[in-house]
């Protein structure tokens, strides 16, 4: 089925899983585009770090689908500590951050980059301002 | 460089008045995620957090130049009383002052924390707290794409998780309509507070 899957910042409509009590079974390609994570011998991994799959457990992260080896996105985001939200209705997943991840990256005191347009569209990135002091002041219109 | 972030999950045409009116010569960003709130744990507006040369933060996300104050005003006429008036305006100059300071000295600026004290004043959101977040992600989304009505359940629900966030409260109330997040709704939240604290702000400014 078509299932829309927010992975902290990206988005991705109408990925090919298979979803069902509170699993979501996705292939290899598309758990690396969605989620940026791959299946190696070692774990999933994402860049340098890799994440062991408990063997007792290995069924509930990795089976052979309908059309080859599929991956279950929501027992990996458990191990990981990330919460899950879905809509069954409208076929939406969202996978957020985990507390952990949030707490080193904060108590790193390496401020957080993050790029977000200006009214014309243009990105910025905290980054670009490096070598700079930098006030960030959050306003709203409500 | 200041940078400002508009909260925002109306966009453009939420912000964009706002924005033309200040006539910025810095920039101002649109956050219709509240992407910025999420990764410096920021629960209501105006909150800012001081960044240095180094990208080090030596000011965690704090309320800026605000207090409570405001609570005196008339919620019919929104007259603020002068005692409440003056109490607002030495607080703003206090926060523009000790910022202003920063600049001019740095790191040797006695409003530039060192790395405990950031520590021990920096707030990290627990399980509950990112769960709030993902909530209201996902009304954000369903919000973006039409589903405004289907979206208030997952807003509903990062308000239940996370109360204190007046951001969740406020934004999904403006989006219902944008007199909400200021109408009775909010005051009886407001007073909800009791003895508590809308903008608990930091001990030495």
């Amino acid at each position: 089925m078509a299932i829309d899957i927010i992975y902290g910042e990206r988005v991705a409509t109408g990925v090919d899983a298979d979803a069902r009590d509170g699993e979501l079974w996705l292939c290899a390609g598309d758990l690396k585009q969605v989620s940026g994570w791959e299946y190696k011998p070692q774990g999933f991994c994402k860049g340098d770090v890799c994440v062991p799959v408990p063997d007792a457990r290995k069924s509930k992260f990795v089976a052979e689908g309908r059309d080859g080896v599929r991956y279950n996105l929501a027992a990996l985001a458990n191990l990981l500590g990330q919460p899950v939200v879905t809509d069954a209705e409208f076929g939406a997943w969202c996978f957020g951050e985990a507390a952990a991840e949030r707490k080193r990256m904060l108590t790193s005191l390496d401020a957080p980059d993050f790029s977000l347009p200006d009214l014309d569209g243009r990105m910025h990135s905290l980054s670009e301002y490096r070598g700079k002091k930098v006030f960030v002041v959050s306003w709203a219109s409500w | 460089m200041p940078i400002a972030i508009a909260f925002d999950s109306g966009g453009n045409a939420a912000a964009e008045p706002w924005i033309k009116a200040a006539k910025p010569t810095y920039p101002c960003l649109v956050d219709r995620r509240h992407i910025c709130a999420e990764l410096y744990d920021m629960v209501n507006v105006p909150t800012a957090v001081w960044i240095d040369e180094r990208g080090k933060i030596v000011r965690p996300s704090e309320p800026a130049g605000v207090s409570d104050a405001f609570r005196k005003m008339n919620r019919t006429n929104f007259a603020i009383p002068a005692d409440a008036m003056s109490e607002l305006q030495a607080k703003r100059k206090a926060y523009q002052d000790a910022l202003r300071d920063w600049v001019a000295k740095g790191s040797k600026s006695r409003f530039a924390l060192g790395e405990p004290e950031v520590l021990r004043r920096m707030h990290t959101p627990d399980d509950v707290q990112v769960r709030a977040a993902a909530n209201f992600r996902l009304g954000e989304y369903l919000f973006e794409n039409g589903h405004a009505e289907e979206a208030r359940k997952y807003f509903e629900e990062a308000d239940r998780l996370r109360p204190e966030s007046w951001n969740y409260k406020r934004q999904a109330w403006a989006l219902e309509d944008p007199m909400k997040a200021g109408g009775p709704e909010f005051w009886a939240a407001v007073d909800s507070l009791g003895e508590g604290k809308y903008y608990p702000g930091a001990e030495d400014i």
